[in-house]
């Protein structure tokens, strides 16, 4: 069975959706515990296919039993592996750590929701390992139809803020698409190593040079770099609470996984860093979207709005580390889509905490909980802290690496970006954490229902104490992390 | 003139669909009702499939279908003679797609309504800008 | 916000038409796109598998894997539709009217009134009911069973003729969908529930799942017909065209059912009681 490992990976889920489905209409109280062990089954298996990779380097799995390129293939290697990991991982904790808000939020709707969840999970779980290009589009169109429909179920303007992501998000993959069959009229091929064979004879090509273009910004779109980024905001700053732990660590990541892999793996390092002005160009188009998104977050006067911008800047730090094009800048993008996917999932977690307990999420509102909510408030520091850069938390070592990478480079205007973003980081979040620390409670006896500051039910509270502590634990090992798997997936011709 | 005769003759399908697509698109960015975006996302789809359709035709060549049968396996057949079956059966699946998308979009847009009583942006915006200083 | 269309469309158009001046020409039997891969399909689709149709040679067994997230993608649209926009709470209104059929008298029942039992004699009107039309109602009674022959027919026939699962469940679902425009939602509700659409549409794709997952367990890869050739009993290449059919009818089915399922959820804002 181990050698089926990258079939049981979407197999598992799409079947267990299945399950749901029609548990649901029987019996609602199957659909978690269903839901629960096809996701531990699916984390299982994409451990051992990391243990496989790290012993064999590449794994191919061929589907239908056809060779490539007349059939499709899977190919794992090293940047697949340990992003499968990830996102089977952040799914997984989600999970429980939602389950008691999903069940006040949409009592008689529990199947659907479950069958959404684990669709949208197969079709990211199926963009990282896919080795085919028109298999990652219908992949990718699975995983946004179930966010959409998750998302489009928030509160307030939520219907509204998904319909701009379902027009945004539909440019983005039909550019995507396009950039795909520009491809396919040139070499023939749909298999990305197959395609990545061929192109280096057709380099001087426009058709390659205007895919690539199409590609990169169906990409962008998709994972809300400036300036395509005005769906972010609304879209996860309106759906609910069980969704946005799961949406907002896992899609962005994945998309900048994708651009990686084009990048690196199809067009090969030596077109698309081919020209240093074109790399300065999109560092500078990331530097200037740190700059936005750090601005713009400072003017947000709630939690999970101004959560969402630091979102967007985060994204920047990921695609001008790719176009920084020296090996340091890489592999800070690639343990910045680690790292980022763990930080993302905590704040977003203990942000959902402090709102269910306080039903508002404006600034002032967050008087006191230091003492209310005591382990969600010192989860959601840590993570404030790892957001901003402080070892030993995950998120000071990819920094450390981004900055180093972007020195090496000469490209100062990201050093300076990426600092500006640090800084305001560092006032807005300790902002916070003062309101919550040092602002006494006030005691209105009068107002009669008042919300009671406890703290959040115990499933949340564990499952965000542990993604807390998983964050130091990532820092320490950051080390091992970088020597035994990023450093082999960067391709060779980069130094 | 003879060059760009011949370019525009072998082109100007890929042409067509090209307007077609930005014909789409911009009616996803200008229009202000919902339902014209939503209709602006379709041809922007259906544009891009028929650009792929067209990548597989070929010049006197028959439909992919072997019409001789399974019976004589000494019967061979030339890929010259028949058109590239791969873009149709990818296009098969952008067809699902764009269908399951579209029914996505109305399902939000019905809710849309059903929260606002209007499709047009400009009056939904009003209506939060209202909500919001309340 | 005009201006601001106005350039990109310009920009993206322009950039696109500047990337076609190296494309090969239209229909150019040299073309890379027709000399990679493609020539292996149509060359070798009968000796594989043995069915002429190199569409769905392709489609169900080449790249089989595609059409599997394909259903499963209309199967989510029906899901995310039921998701958003389905109400279960019903407030029935407190005054009914009802329509005797055969005298054409119009009853109102009051609150806490005794409601007419289901019966061919009694028509619920409601804000959206349409009066009785008896050409349009015969003539979609005459034509749907016909209809739904013919989609039968097109699934069945897609190994030797343009066809296959996507069209032919198409086809059955507008059938369903034609009876549900002609004559009442609430009459094709009680044909075909959505509880047996929903089980229908997860059953066609477990079906398409499971020969993948079959085939998994038998000891060859995932959606690897061939492995099936030792529960058919026949030999390798006919159990992927047999294969093939399994995997249509299963995508015929459950396309047919999320067809209907997300008719019924859009035409009645999710009530399912009422509409057209």
């Amino acid at each position: 069975m181990s050698q089926h490992f990258p079939a049981l990976i979407i197999v598992i889920p799409l079947f267990s959706a299945l399950m749901v489905t029609v548990a649901g209409w029987f019996n609602k109280r199957l659909c978690f515990p269903i839901s629960l062990l096809s996701l531990a089954a699916v984390l299982y298996s994409s451990i051992g296919l990391l243990m496989q990779v790290l012993s064999r380097q590449v794994v191919q799995y061929r589907l239908g039993g056809w060779p490539p390129p007349f059939g499709i293939v899977y190919e794992v290697d090293y940047l697949n592996s340990v992003v499968l990991v990830l996102v089977t991982a952040v799914a997984l904790i989600n999970l429980i750590a939602t389950r008691i808000s999903v069940v006040e939020d949409f009592p008689d709707k529990l199947g659907p929701f479950y069958t959404l969840y684990l669709l949208f999970v197969t079709g990211l779980s199926g963009i990282v390992v896919t080795g085919d290009a028109f298999n990652l589009y219908v992949l990718l169109e699975i995983s946004s139809l179930t966010g959409y429909a998750l998302i489009g179920m928030g509160k307030e303007h939520a219907p509204l803020a998904s319909l701009h992501y379902v027009f945004m998000g539909t440019i983005g993959a039909s550019f995507y698409l396009l950039g795909i069959g520009y491809l396919y009229l040139v070499t023939g091929s749909l298999n990305m190593v197959d395609i990545a064979g061929i192109l280096p004879k057709l380099y001087g090509s426009k058709v390659v040079l205007i895919a690539f273009i199409i590609c990169m910004t169906g990409l962008f779109i998709k994972m809300a770099l400036f300036p395509f980024h005005s769906w972010l905001p609304n879209a996860y700053a309106d759906s609910p609470p069980g969704v946005v732990g799961l949406i907002a660590p896992l899609t962005t990541k994945v998309m900048v996984y994708v651009m990686l892999r084009i990048t690196l793996y199809v067009f090969k390092p030596e077109f698309s860093f081919a020209s240093a002005d074109i790399n300065t160009a999109f560092v500078w188009i990331a530097a200037f979207g740190i700059v936005v998104a750090s601005v713009l977050a400072l003017s947000e006067r709630r939690l999970k709005r101004f959560l969402t911008y630091v979102l967007i800047a985060e994204v920047g730090y990921m695609v001008g580390g790719l176009w920084l094009a020296n090996r340091a800048g890489i592999t800070g993008a690639i343990l910045h889509i680690i790292n980022d996917a763990a930080m993302t999932l905590c704040i977003f977690l203990a942000a959902g905490n402090i709102l269910r307990q306080s039903r508002s999420d404006a600034f002032e509102d967050l008087k006191g909980l230091f003492r209310k909510m005591p382990f969600s408030m010192a989860a959601f520091v840590v993570a404030a802290l790892s957001i901003i850069g402080v070892p030993p938390t995950c998120g000071f070592f990819s920094k450390w690496y981004l900055i180093s990478g972007a020195i090496e480079a000469g490209q100062y205007v990201f050093v300076a970006a990426l600092l500006f973003s640090s800084l305001v980081n560092v006032v807005l979040f300790f902002r916070i954490i003062e309101i919550g620390f040092f602002e006494p409670l006030d005691d209105h006896h009068h107002q009669a229902p008042e919300i009671t500051r406890r703290e959040a039910p115990m499933g949340m509270v564990i499952s965000l104490v542990a993604v807390a502590v998983g964050l130091i634990v990532l820092g320490i090992f950051t080390r091992d992390i970088v020597t035994k798997i990023i450093q082999f997936a960067i391709p060779e011709g980069i130094t | 003139m003879d060059t760009l005769i011949s370019i525009i003759v072998s082109k100007y399908n890929y042409w067509i669909y090209i307007c077609l697509m930005m014909i789409g698109l911009y009616a996803m960015i200008v229009k202000n009702n919902l339902v014209k975006k939503i209709i602006g996302m379709n041809i922007l789809q259906t544009s891009i499939i028929l650009f792929y359709v067209s990548i597989g035709a070929k010049k006197g060549a028959t439909l992919p279908i072997i019409t001789h049968g399974h019976n004589g396996e000494s019967h061979a057949v030339h890929a010259v003679d028949f058109i590239n079956p791969l873009p149709h059966v990818l296009m098969l699946t952008a067809i699902v797609v764009a269908v399951a998308t579209l029914g996505v979009a109305l399902a939000l847009a019905l809710r849309v309504y059903s929260q606002y009583q209007t499709l047009e942006e400009d009056e939904i915006y009003s209506q939060i800008e209202m909500s919001r200083k309340k | 916000m005009k201006r601001i269309g106005l350039i990109v469309v310009l920009l993206c158009g322009g950039l696109l038409v500047y990337g076609t001046i190296d494309f090969p020409g239209w229909g150019d039997p040299e073309a890379p796109a027709s000399r990679h891969v493609s020539p292996y399909y149509i060359e070798n689709s009968i000796r594989d598998t043995s069915v002429p149709n190199i569409v769905t040679a392709v489609l169900a067994d080449y790249r089989g894997y595609d059409t599997m997230f394909e259903t499963a993608v209309i199967f989510s649209a029906g899901i995310a539709c039921f998701f958003l926009l389905r109400v279960f709470s019903r407030k029935s209104p407190d005054v009914r009217l009802y329509r005797h059929v055969p005298t054409s008298l119009t009853i109102r029942i009051e609150k806490g009134g005794k409601l007419p039992e289901e019966s061919p004699d009694f028509e619920r009107i409601d804000d959206e009911w349409t009066p009785y039309d008896l050409i349009i109602k015969t003539t979609c009674r005459l034509v749907i069973p016909f209809i739904q022959l013919f989609a039968l027919y097109v699934i069945a026939h897609g190994h030797h003729s343009p066809g296959g699962g996507f069209q032919g469940g198409v086809i059955l679902g507008a059938s369903i969908i034609l009876y549900a425009v002609s004559h009442d939602l609430r009459a094709t509700i009680r044909r075909m529930s959505e509880r047996v659409s929903a089980l229908l549409a997860t059953t066609g794709i477990i079906i398409y799942a499971g020969t993948g997952l079959l085939c998994l367990v038998l000891g060859a890869n995932f959606l690897d017909y061939g492995a099936l050739a030792a529960v058919l009993g026949v030999d390798p290449v006919s159990a992927r065209s047999h294969g093939i059919l399994i995997v249509e009818i299963g995508v015929g089915l459950a396309v047919m059912s999320t067809m209907v399922w997300i008719y019924y959820i859009l035409s009645s804002v999710g009530r399912n009681d009422e509409g057209l």
